[in-house]
């Protein structure tokens, strides 16, 4: 029976019965999804019920009198605050569970967001992909059954993390932090989560490759957090068009409104009835975008080794560039909105004192590039795990059967993350200061900021040096190198909410990085830095060139 | 022994993984210009051996040369002179097929395209589809054309036609007779035995680690038993007091039995005595020979208590005794 036919009777017979058919084998299948992940759940809903009451009690150790929490909402009411955290209206009412909602809710719920999209991609697309879809299919399961289970799990995941977010918070006895206000507090949090496990749902039809419908789905995700960034700095008109944005405007603990979480309920069910239209549309395995077919011989620069590894890592070198420029560009348009803060309110100078002095269009741009820095450092881990994964593959075997050397070989992959991680910071530092002149008519930041992004290239480079020398040395800890940028973030990102002290910083490659252009260039650690990577990169090299390469 | 015309010699090879041995004191010898057949079954250790070769991993101890350079230490050198198929084919999801097989001809030092193109047209291969849309026997054919149209005087190939449907067994057949033709050298681990039989000058058995048997299949025929079946006008009887003589079985006029190389004269004589009426005989098959090397993994996990693992054993020290005798 194809698809066509399927969906004509199914049309025809709306009755219970069809539509219990094309279920068939879901519960089944969603209590094997929730075994397969009794690992992976438990820990990512442990890790974000730990961050949110990690918070919370550093909320209340830092801000514990009302004086501190003024003043927390003044350094807030910056176009950089309220980019970072989310709309101006919680500082109205700056109690501990305000501050709570309005700096963890932007950052959570898009961790949230990550967590389905992985779900959906994970129980869907990567089982048709691996083929283990279609033996599960042969068996007697239903149409939709694939799907639904897989929503199923997101729905689980974000129900479990609702309640447990509703329950420890409500329960923390913290000042202002009601029960009701916990309890949409974690339903804000579970909106947004199902919203995004919807649009996996879409992405997955759309392309065959798990890895294509994440990046999809993670590229919505990016889209949803830049118009609410763009909103709540601006008149909040574009926070409305986004998921993150409405979760934000429930105002828990401030003014526990239900309605905004509506939007959402209206667009999950939208999204995901779409989803299941699409997928009668196509084939197991299949996606609606055809494969078309290659080139039936090879040109000239594919069979040299840096030529090759380009055209492996052309997909995520062109989809983190595009990402990284519009990321820029997106703050960059921010900057005029900075720009006439200064005008309105003069008594901001006091809050940016801490920064030297420097003009709070400056304070500003060095805060977002230690953001960008971070999104191209994902980049650069990302790219200089290629090798690893090509290794582990079986693909790497027949092409060091051939007179391409270890060196050679891992060399064109190291250099394309090198060269990938200082370009994702040009483009980033481009849109930044393109779109910034754009708004502020200077055209002096273009070269300014692009050159302030560029100076975190040295560090990028030792975290591809830091890869290679675990790829060189203990192949299997390579994963490792992934706490690079998140130390970076956490220390850049939330460092700068919670005041780390500034040791923290120093133990980062990126905390050795000027603060341009907030702060004067200096030379000599970013030479210190790029010595370090060279040696880390030598050091990696010697070490493949003496172990065994692993096979499949 | 001289060096130009040993390809490939290992000696005591040892290579461990954590508690694994997976070579535990291998040799190895393949002359030059000859198709040697290298058998043995999953997890013995043919892999292994061959990656070895490939300086994709290194040896714990003992020696590896294979033409006269140290495949750990001049492995780009080599890799110029040699061409690898890999028993189970990875290819690059978002490259062509026609793509993979120029990226790693051209890698290895050049690529002939006429026999590229011919390759491609007999194995039936499409290359413009992309990696992750071959089939598992298609993936194969990619790798077989990749290392056929390059230049390498030297083959090797771990399992290389594992997925492909019989039609194209045929074709890989007559294309590496041709390579042999042109005085390429073969090292083909397999365990499709008709294959082996069909190609291999040279045969070495691979057990746990270790070479249990190396020779020409004609030498290894010859150090065992000859399968004879007759029919005779009158039941030919005394053949059980024959030397040479086992496991016969008499069905009236019908016998079968086995025949030691050294006993078939006379047993022919014996028979013929009888009024021969019809008569077969035929070699060991190579599986025949495979199975007295595992033989008894075999017994033992039919939970037999191996009559024919003893009967192995036996076979395998008289014959350990008279290669011993001829050798020395």
């Amino acid at each position: 029976m194809t698809a066509a036919t399927a969906e004509k009777t199914r049309t025809t017979d709306p009755g219970g019965g069809r539509l219990a058919e094309a279920l068939t084998g879901t519960g089944t299948l969603l209590r094997f999804n929730l075994r397969r992940d009794r690992v992976r759940l438990p820990v990512w809903l442990l890790a974000l019920l730990l961050a949110t009451l990690g918070s919370l009690s550093s909320f209340a150790d830092l801000y514990g009198d009302a004086e501190q929490r003024q003043a927390s909402a003044a350094t807030m009411d910056t176009p950089a605050g309220l980019a970072l955290s989310g709309p101006r209206e919680y500082l109205t009412d700056y109690n501990l569970g305000s501050m709570l909602s309005h700096q963890m809710i932007g950052f959570t719920a898009v961790m949230v967001a990550l967590m389905s999209v992985f779900i959906v991609a994970r129980h869907t697309r990567t089982e048709e992909e691996t083929g283990r879809a279609e033996l599960v299919r042969s068996a007697v399961v239903g149409r939709h059954a694939y799907l639904t289970a897989a929503l199923g799990v997101a729905a689980v995941a974000n129900v479990a993390l609702a309640l447990l977010l509703a329950v420890a918070l409500g329960g923390s006895g913290v000042e202002g932090v009601t029960w009701g206000g916990s309890l949409l507090y974690g339903a804000a949090h579970a909106a947004v989560g199902l919203v995004f496990a919807a649009v996996a749902a879409v992405t997955v039809q759309i392309t065959a490759y798990s890895r294509g419908a994440s990046g999809m789905a993670l590229a919505v995700l990016g889209g949803a957090y830049l118009l609410r960034a763009a909103g709540d700095v601006g008149g909040g008109a574009l926070s409305w068009l986004s998921p993150i944005g409405w979760a934000q405007r429930t105002y828990p603990y401030v003014h526990d409104r239900w309605w905004p979480l509506l939007p959402s309920l209206a667009l999950l069910l939208a999204v995901a009835a779409a989803a299941y239209a699409l997928s009668v549309r196509r084939d197991v395995g299949a996606g609606l975008r055809p494969a078309a077919p290659g080139r039936p011989a090879a040109s000239r620069h594919l069979t040299r080794p840096l030529g090759f590894a380009l055209r492996l890592h052309r997909g995520l070198l062109i989809g983190f560039g595009v990402a990284a420029l519009l990321l820029g560009a997106s703050y960059g348009s921010l900057l005029s909105e900075v720009e006439s803060l200064i005008e309105q309110i003069g008594a901001l100078e006091e809050a940016v004192e801490g920064i030297g002095g420097a003009s709070l269009v400056d304070s500003f741009s060095a805060m977002i590039l230690t953001v960008t820095a971070t999104v191209a450092a994902v980049y650069a881990v990302l790219a200089a795990q290629r090798a690893r994964s090509e290794e582990t593959a079986g693909r790497a075997e027949p092409l060091l059967a051939t007179a391409l050397s270890r060196g050679r070989w891992l060399g064109g992959h190291l250099t394309v993350a090198l060269l990938g991680g200082a370009l994702m910071l040009l483009l980033s530092g481009l849109g930044f200061g393109v779109a910034g002149a754009a708004s502020t008519g200077d055209w002096a930041l273009v070269p300014r900021l692009a050159g302030a992004s560029l100076a975190y290239a040295p560090a990028l480079w030792v975290t591809v040096g830091l890869a290679a020398v675990l790829f060189g040395w203990a192949p299997r800890w390579l994963p490792l190198v992934w706490a690079v940028p998140v130390y970076a973030f956490v220390v850049g990102y939330l460092g700068q909410i919670f005041q780390f002290p500034h040791w923290t910083g120093n133990v980062s490659p990126f905390g050795h990085v000027p603060r341009l252009p907030a702060e004067d260039m200096d030379w000599l650690p970013l030479l210190a830095l790029t010595a370090l990577a060279a040696g880390l990169l030598a050091l990696g090299l010697a070490g493949f060139r003496h172990r065994d390469l692993d096979s499949k | 022994m001289t060096r130009e015309t040993t390809a490939i010699s290992v000696s005591d090879v040892v290579k461990t993984f954590g508690e694994t041995r997976a070579l535990d004191g291998l040799d190895l010898r393949v002359r030059t210009g000859e198709v040697h057949g290298f058998l043995g079954p999953n997890g013995a250790g043919k892999s292994t051996t061959i990656r070895i070769l490939l300086g994709l991993q290194r040896a714990d101890s003992g020696t590896a040369r294979m033409l006269d350079l140290d495949p750990w230490r001049d492995a780009v050198t080599l890799h110029r002179r040699l061409a690898y198929v890999p028993g189970d084919v990875e290819l690059w999801p978002n490259l062509s097929g026609g793509e993979a097989i120029d990226l790693l001809a051209r890698l290895r030092g050049g690529i002939n395209r006429a026999r590229r193109d011919e390759l491609i047209e007999r194995f039936d291969l499409d290359p413009t589809k992309k990696g992750r849309s071959y089939s598992k026997g298609n993936r194969q054919k990619v790798a077989i054309v990749a290392a056929l149209a390059s230049d390498a005087e030297l083959l090797l190939l771990d399992e290389p036609t594992a997925g492909l449907d019989p039609l194209m067994e045929v074709v890989f057949q007559d294309v590496i007779l041709r390579a042999k033709a042109d005085g390429k050298t073969v090292l083909l681990s397999s365990h499709i035995l008709a294959q082996v039989e069909k190609l291999c000058d040279q045969v070495s058995i691979i057990r746990q680690g270790r070479i249990v048997q190396s020779g020409t299949l004609q030498e290894m025929r010859h150090l065992t038993r000859t399968t004879v079946e007759a029919e005779t006008e009158r039941p030919a009887t005394g053949l059980g007091e024959l030397p040479g003589v086992h496991d016969l079985r008499v069905d009236g006029n019908r016998v079968r039995m086995a025949v030691d190389g050294a006993g078939l004269d006379e047993v022919i004589g014996h028979l013929s005595r009888a009024g021969v009426r019809a008569l077969t005989s035929h070699p060991p098959t190579l599986e025949e020979l495979m199975l007295r090397h595992y033989g008894d993994e075999l017994s033992a996990a039919n939970g037999r208590p191996a009559e024919q693992a003893a009967q192995a054993e036996q076979a395998a020290q008289a014959e350990q005794a008279e290669q011993n005798g001829t050798s020395r």
